[in-house]
């Protein structure tokens, strides 16, 4: 009986082992770095978040729409919390086309808190014919939508090299040894310097990759930070009332001669 | 149902009563008298019922705001997931409420495995819970294809798909499951109805097995007929409630630890793509709980025989009461049988592993060999077994085992390396 147990053990240590061998092969591991979301209080950086909305508006935005976000997600607790004002100012400064009017006609106005994202293009056939025939993602839900999540995407915006040797990539294709085929269609969108924050943070590669990743998983989780305070708040009182419980049915089985 | 006759005290309640014996049916249920014996792999047919209203529950409200429509159902489950009050929560809860739900019934079918619980005279239980399984197996996978996401839409395909392997009429059948010529708009919206329906026949099924229950009465750790009610019995309440209540709440700090913490973990990434019918992804995989059954349905080169072989799989388990010709229920008196459990157990989960990867070489030939001893396991194994085995003498009542051991599960065992060591 125990061999068998042993046996048995053995068989499903060894599929976990070759489970991660299977997983290994495909990518190499992924960059490390700290993320402050994760953990049973994980909390976003506030001031990374603004940096990432930066990043996104000014690189990311020109091919990546996010179309399940609205400006006025920009000021809602838990985000990156800009102030009402601010975030007003950011969706003033897009336009959309409203309408129709009461003489039928469209307009274009500012956009307001209540407006989606604007995108970048039209629709799916004008990204693709304006990016090469490959589709920009959209980035709302993009770091869950991804195996590895913010690593992976944290690692793909700095996993560009040159191709190794015996690779032969097209016009128009890069090599990233993160993407899936290691070959990707948008180039190396990050480079130091690119952009200049306006908080004076240094904006080398690594800072933007790392405050975009904050934002995209952000905009995957916007409820994050409740989800965990919540989370933690169940699970404590759960743990106090199994507690409780437990005792009461001691004392409830103590009437009967048998155990529980 | 039970033998004793109830008289309610108040003049209204008799009143009441002659009308509609609701409160003899209360009645029944608190004095049920139940196996004191019982462990806590008992505990899930308790925890079950909460996973079935929590999911009743939590989707009828999901329903309120979500839109089955191809062109919407992904937007909706993401104005779900950010503008609903609480949807988020909503939505985490009823998506690992699934797995939640299937985890128990898993522990719980494998529970009755083990102790006999399918034998005579639970048959009609057994067969019922393989028909509300079977039920529930439908229901995840028309859930899971609700928000529209790429694993959703490709799953969908794959499974449709099946039917078109039944010979003749094959081809119509898919045509007609899908309401056109590929998953589209029609499916989504006949999906979302049935994903509607079934939780409600799972509701009448599950009152029809705990009707059918509490006809014999609970079998219990030791296996044995005992007298209800007897010294060998508690009423249902407040023993069982409570030690029920105790597991359901341990049950949910680990519900609530996938919900707040890993609400991802047990999905698929690719179903955050909204569906796209010009792109299949790189692997189509079912949810976890039905990697066994899909490991067996890959693992026929042939088609129909593969949805033959995996179907069988699951209807095998039905005829489970009659394969099993041993006429002692619990595994603890079946030295031989309790490894051959374990082996079963062992291979499950190989299937549900091999499920998960690519069918192709090794994986392949595990697949295989796994899927042939499932089968032997049930068709050749069970009723050698019960010619065969030489059991260990059974206890004359819960309370009064044989040697005078306890009628504890854990000492019961106990007692029986005692026995082993005198001989």
């Amino acid at each position: 009986m125990r061999k068998l147990k042993n046996i048995f053990f053995a068989i499903i240590f060894s599929a976990i082992l070759l489970n991660s061998s299977y997983s290994a092969e495909k990518s190499p591991p992924f960059l490390e770095t700290k993320w402050t979301f994760k953990g049973l209080f994980g909390k976003f950086d506030r001031a990374s978040l603004q940096r990432g909305y930066q990043v996104y508006t000014e690189v990311c935005a020109s091919c990546h729409s996010m179309k399940y976000l609205t400006y006025r997600n920009l000021a809602e607790k838990g985000g990156p919390e800009f102030s009402e004002a601010e975030a007003k100012a950011i969706a003033a400064s897009f336009e959309v086309t409203d309408g129709p009017d009461s003489t039928g006609e469209m307009f274009v106005r500012p956009a307001k808190l209540s407006d989606k994202f604007v995108m970048p293009y039209a629709n799916e056939q004008e990204a693709k014919a304006a990016n090469g025939g490959a589709y920009p993602p959209d980035m709302s839900v993009l770091v869950k939508a991804r195996k590895g999540g913010a690593d992976y995407i944290y690692s793909l915006l700095l996993g560009y090299s040159e191709p190794p040797e015996g690779v032969d990539l097209d016009d128009g294709v890069y090599y990233n040894k993160y993407m899936y085929g290691n070959k990707i269609k948008m180039p190396a969108p990050l480079s130091d310097d690119l952009i200049e924050y306006t908080d004076g943070t240094k904006a080398t590669a690594e800072q933007m990759s790392k405050d975009v990743t904050n934002f995209l998983m952000w905009s995957a989780e916007p409820h994050l930070e409740q989800r965990h305070k919540t989370g933690f708040r169940v699970i404590a009182y759960l743990i106090i009332l199994t507690v409780l419980v437990y005792f009461t049915m001691k004392k409830i089985w103590s009437r009967v001669e048998s155990k529980v | 149902m039970s033998d004793h006759e109830y008289t309610p005290s108040s003049k209204f309640g008799k009143w009441f009563n002659d009308r509609l014996p609701l409160l003899t049916l209360a009645n029944h249920l608190t004095d049920y008298p139940t196996p004191k014996n019982l462990n806590y792999w008992w505990t899930f047919g308790g925890i079950l019922t909460f996973c079935l209203i929590t999911q009743i529950v939590t989707g009828l409200v999901l329903a309120m705001h979500y839109i089955a429509h191809a062109d919407m159902a992904f937007s909706s489950v993401e104005h779900i997931m950010r503008d609903v009050n609480y949807g988020w929560l909503l939505r985490y809860v009823h998506a690992n409420g699934a797995s939640m739900f299937f985890l128990a019934v898993y522990i719980h079918i494998f529970r009755s495995l083990f102790y006999g619980s399918y034998k005579s005279p639970r048959e009609i239980i057994w067969i019922l819970g393989i028909i509300i399984y079977l039920l529930m197996m439908a229901a995840a996978f028309m859930g899971y294809v609700l928000p529209w996401g790429q694993m959703s839409f490709w799953g969908a395909t794959v499974i449709t798909n099946l039917f078109s392997a039944i010979p003749l009429v094959g081809e119509s059948i898919t045509t007609w499951l899908w309401g056109g010529y590929s998953v589209d708009n029609p499916t989504l919206t006949r999906f979302f109805t049935l994903h509607y329906l079934i939780p409600f026949l799972i509701l009448g099924l599950v009152v029809l097995h705990i009707w059918a229950l509490h006809v014999p009465g609970n079998n219990n750790p030791v296996g044995i007929d005992i007298k209800k009610p007897s010294k060998d019995t508690v009423p249902f309440h407040p023993y069982i409630v409570i030690k029920d209540a105790f597991a359901l709440l341990m049950f949910c700090i680990v519900f609530a630890l996938f919900v707040f913490y890993q609400p991802n973990i047990l999905g698929h990434a690719d179903n955050y793509i909204e569906a796209d019918p010009l792109v299949t992804p790189a692997h189509i995989v079912p949810e976890w709980y039905l990697l066994p059954f899909y490991a067996i349905l890959r693992s026929v080169p042939d088609k129909l025989m593969g949805v033959v072989a995996m179907l069988s799989a699951i209807l095998i388990l039905a005829a489970l009461p009659w394969l099993d010709t041993s006429k002692v229920r619990s595994a603890v008196f079946r030295p031989l049988f309790r490894q051959f459990y374990w082996i079963l157990v062992a291979d499950v989960l190989i299937l549900g592993y091999v499920g998960a990867m690519p069918a192709e070489g090794l994986y392949l030939l595990i697949a295989r060999v796994a899927t042939v001893y499932y089968f032997a396991h049930f068709l050749i194994i069970l009723p050698v077994l019960g010619w065969k085995e030489k059991t260990t003498p059974l206890p004359l009542s819960i309370t009064e085992p044989v040697l005078g051991g306890s009628p504890n599960f854990a000492t019961a065992r106990i007692d029986e390396k005692i026995q082993k060591t005198i001989k």
